[in-house]
């Protein structure tokens, strides 16, 4: 349980920090990089080190790349649906969300399983 | 398009849009371990990468874009959708440097001190994020 909350507190606080320098920038294309920052890898890499060693670490990082990929899909998608149809951005994000979990199941299916 | 530093941005998020994305990103990170202590780092990594906030950012640019038209009494629904497609365009680069952000971690992570590769790693990110952004612009 302390490690569930532990793990919350350092997840929001570095998220949350990512989010503001995203707020800060402008133009909005520069502020979208943080959209795709390392936040939730650094939050959880640094706990893996410390819990389980630097092997678990280094396999983590090896499926975030597969996470990445996927990631790079889901943003591309998002920004085309939203340019050419104009949706509720709620909806989009989020049913989208699919094609990140498809392709990052996907890439694992074929590469890391 | 030069890069700006705009601090009154900060003051349009509300408190309550800051706690939505705290809570958003405990949760994920949350999720993500526990995923890892249930399935193996192998599938836990891959959460590594979930776009754990980008719904949360995405409405909240939606809606202070339409806020903001709504001010000078215009509907702002087709601005706002062109923003979060920018922002989502912005993201896409982003995760080329996570990706490579993943790379350096897992080939450096067992033989290096972990400050040193979490640093190089992390401006690794900023490197390859900002470099895919210019050419981006370029093209």
């Amino acid at each position: 349980m302390k490690e569930i909350l532990v793990r919350f507190l350092i997840g929001g606080i570095v998220v949350s920090c990512f989010a503001v320098l995203g707020d800060l920038f402008k133009p909005k294309s520069f502020a979208g990089l943080f959209g795709a920052a390392p936040s939730v890898a650094l939050a959880t890499l640094g706990l893996a080190v410390v819990s389980d060693g630097k092997w678990y670490a280094a396999t983590e990082a090896r499926s975030m790349i597969a996470g990445a990929i996927a990631f790079f899909v889901y943003a591309s998608c998002v920004s085309c649906l939203m340019r050419c149809y104009k949706w509720k951005a709620l909806a989009v994000t989020t049913s989208s969300i699919l094609m990140w979990l498809v392709t990052a199941f996907g890439l694992w299916y074929v590469w890391l399983r | 398009m030069k890069i700006r530093v705009n601090f009154s941005a900060l003051a349009e998020t509300k408190g309550q849009e800051y706690v939505v994305r705290f809570l958003f990103g405990g949760l994920v990170t949350v999720v993500a371990g526990i995923m890892a202590k249930a399935f193996g780092p192998v599938v836990g990594g891959l959460f590594l990468a979930f776009p754990a906030i980008f719904p949360a950012s995405a409405t909240l640019i939606e809606k202070h874009e339409k806020q903001k038209k709504d001010r000078v009494g215009l509907t702002g629904a087709r601005r706002a959708a062109d923003a979060v497609s920018v922002e989502a365009a912005g993201s896409a680069m982003g995760s080329i440097g996570l990706a490579v952000f993943a790379v350096l971690v897992w080939r450096a992570a067992p033989s290096h001190s972990a400050w040193l590769v979490w640093s190089g790693a992390s401006l690794a990110w900023v490197w390859v994020s900002v470099l895919m952004w210019e050419l981006r612009k370029r093209l």
